[in-house]
């Protein structure tokens, strides 16, 4: 049992995100990368596959920061066996389609039974390089998935619907599968794990023939939301804040 | 004169050993005496014990002779049913420390270390076997997510960096942060995470703030470059979460020129003094509260404002018995006009300690469910059998540990300030 996880780094957004001078894209060279949290999800699911059953889990990414060494370092002590990258003069700011070409061409030569990617990004909110990358592989595809199970060549997943409504699929192996979350939340990698494994871990480089890595699609312009309204914060002490509510919606005749 | 005894020579054939002996008709036997025989020790498998021992710093539980001393001065055993001792025994007699919930009441407050007389070390066994249980996963689940959050977002609260420097902005006085100014300083002030962050640690960096600027100090914060210590993960058990954020703040502080650093808090203190030296990083480093007795013939002039309290004060345990320091904030209570400082029974090196060193402060909930109640919830009954109406303190830990313990054990009108917000207080009225 074969199991391939594709991740990638996306724009941390725990600090600010600048915007580029042309105003097309972020500012690469002011923002920290991390690990896409559904990708989280998807190593964590692929270690408890692997934990219920048997097999390797292999990670995989293309290295566009120069910094994903760190995060496969993490994937091994989380759990996986094995750990790849994608290497080559890549810029940040990969599109799912350079992604998913990147990507699905290192995995065939994988052989995978089952790859598991996270089904969004936050540079990605239409998940498109899951249906992508099973497309190019010719695999059949499920997303917003939270559970897989596998048992033979068969996967038995969970797939969430709008109003919680949630439905059961049999999928035959190979398959690509989109997580939403794992069974249960991503382990804690200690650093001094991480650490430790930096210094021995080996890390499979990968060449790429690829060469047709353009989407197609070019951004016009990148901006920040406009705001077109706001809260009004009342201050005081309770009654002056009562008497200005009261005053509120008698002015708008609410009362 | 004869010879001292034990100079004598025993004349082997003319002594013979009875385990039961009757002499006319009288037994002389004397008590059997465990001495005589195979030491109980042996009964039991050595192979725990020496799992701890065989570790870097694990070495010294195996110099426990059972004096109990540490079990007198101990903490958590006042509360509880925990001290070195116990732990010492208890393996022994076959607990593996490894996955014991034992292993992580220990706050590290090297009062047992202070008595002993085998300098048996929890200050160097906890973090060492500590570090095998979170390469193993066995870390209860509130210090897991403190480490998370420390590794995410570089503090344990799990705040924003880019909110490291927010509490600036309302310290009724400019805050020079050293990426803005660009200029050499005398002091270079590390606020710490509780002090930037906490909704009550940001009162003490203000009052620092605010003092600074009075006596004229010239100083810079590092603002969002600053990142947690980490000493109190490291005591915890994650030693490479506090090598990554040492790295980090090694290299911030390298960035800039300065004199003394200055920091609000003793793990932080000890931290930059003791630990940081062994990665590289080796200057001049002063806790506020020496910084400021240095400078008392100068702040003295400027207290104006009688703070009229009976005051009792809480000697940090990484300020005091780590680090040696107890006069120093004594010294700032006592310039206060109108304070009466008044000393607890547990004081200066026997010190109580709050509970939240050596990774406490993330395990509340664990500890709660092994004592009879917090170590906070101990220590402000003893501020209050003082009749103290202020327990001062110099650690960001303890404002708001201290403040929960005084409402949930019904002392309400005991105050909790920072000496930092006394000086303050005095300083503006």
């Amino acid at each position: 049992m074969k199991i391939v996880v594709a991740i990638k780094q996306v724009p941390s957004l725990a600090d600010e995100v600048e915007l580029n001078a042309e105003g097309t894209n972020l500012d690469f060279d002011a923002v920290d990368f991390v690990l896409n949290e559904w990708d989280e999800q998807a190593i964590e699911q692929a270690v408890l596959v692997k934990e219920a059953g048997s097999g390797a889990v292999t990670v995989i990414g293309v290295d566009a920061t120069g910094e994903l060494d760190g995060v496969l370092h993490t994937a091994l002590a989380k759990g996986a066996d094995a750990v790849a990258k994608v290497a080559g003069e890549f810029e940040p700011g990969l599109t799912s389609h350079a992604q998913a070409r990147l990507l699905s061409s290192a995995i065939i030569d994988m052989a995978p039974d089952l790859v598991l990617t996270g089904v969004q990004a936050p540079d990605d909110l239409d998940g498109q390089l899951g249906p992508m990358l099973a497309a190019l592989m010719d695999l059949p595809y499920v997303g917003v998935v939270n559970s897989v199970q596998v048992s033979g060549r068969t996967a038995t997943v969970h797939k969430e619907y709008a109003g919680g409504l949630m439905a059961e699929f049999s999928v035959q192996l190979p398959a690509v599968i989109g997580i939403q979350a794992a069974s249960q939340p991503p382990r804690y990698a200690p650093v001094s794990k991480v650490r430790q494994l930096a210094k021995t871990a080996t890390i499979e480089e990968i060449e790429t023939a690829e060469d047709e890595l353009e989407s197609g699609l070019s951004v016009r312009s990148m901006t920040r939301p406009v705001s077109v309204g706001h809260a009004d914060m009342i201050a005081g002490d309770a009654k002056a804040v009562a008497g200005r509510i009261i005053a509120i919606l008698n002015e708008r005749g609410l009362i | 004169m004869p010879q001292p005894i034990e100079q004598q020579k025993v004349i082997q054939d003319k002594v013979k050993e009875h385990e039961h002996l009757v002499v006319e008709g009288m037994d002389i036997s004397g008590h059997w005496n465990r001495m005589f025989g195979q030491r109980a020790i042996f009964d039991y498998d050595p192979d725990n014990l020496a799992k701890v021992a065989t570790l870097q710093g694990g070495e010294s539980l195996e110099w426990c002779y059972g004096c109990a001393k540490c079990t007198a001065v101990c903490p958590v055993d006042i509360v509880g049913d925990y001290s070195p001792r116990k732990i010492h025994r208890k393996t022994q007699l076959g607990i593996d420390l490894f996955t014991s919930e034992d292993l992580w009441l220990c706050t590290t407050c090297r009062n047992c270390l202070r008595v002993c007389p085998k300098e048996v070390d929890m200050i160097q066994i906890m973090p060492a076997v500590r570090e095998q249980a979170v390469l193993a996963g066995n870390v209860p689940a509130e210090l897991q997510k403190a480490f998370e959050d420390t590794a995410k977002f570089g503090n344990p609260l799990g705040q924003a960096q880019r909110k490291r420097d927010a509490w600036t902005k309302d310290a009724g006085t400019p805050v020079p942060i050293m990426s803005t100014i660009k200029r050499p300083v005398d002091v270079l002030w590390y606020v710490g995470s509780y002090t930037s962050y906490h909704p009550r640690g940001i009162d003490a960096a203000r009052a620092a703030a605010r003092i600074f600027a009075a006596l004229g100090v010239d100083y810079g914060i590092l603002g969002k470059e600053e990142k947690d210590d980490g000493d109190s993960q490291r005591l915890a058990g994650e030693k490479g979460l506090f090598e990554m954020l040492a790295e980090s703040n090694i290299a911030a502080f390298n960035n800039y020129e300065w004199q003394t650093m200055v920091v609000t808090g003793p793990h932080e203190y000890n931290a930059f003094k003791n630990e940081y030296p062994k990665l590289g990083f080796d200057r001049p480093v002063q806790h506020y509260t020496q910084f400021l007795a240095e400078h008392l013939d100068q702040l003295r002039p400027l207290l104006k404002h009688e703070v009229k309290a009976r005051v009792t004060f809480h000697d940090p345990c990484y300020l005091g018995r780590h680090n040696g320091e107890y006069d120093a904030p004594r010294a700032l209570l006592q310039a206060i006009p109108g304070v009466e400082l008044v000393e607890m029974g547990r004081c200066r090196e026997n010190g109580y300690c709050c509970g939240g060193g050596g990774g406490g402060m993330w395990l509340d909930s664990f500890t709660a469910k092994h004592t009879s109640m917090r170590l906070s919830e101990r220590r402000v009954r003893e501020a209050a059998e003082y009749e103290a109406e202020i327990l001062a303190v110099s650690c960001p830990f303890e404002v708001s540990r201290f403040e929960d313990a005084a409402k949930s054990t019904g002392n309400d009108t005991l105050k909790v300030r920072d000496i930092l917000e006394l000086l303050d207080l005095s300083l503006r009225g």
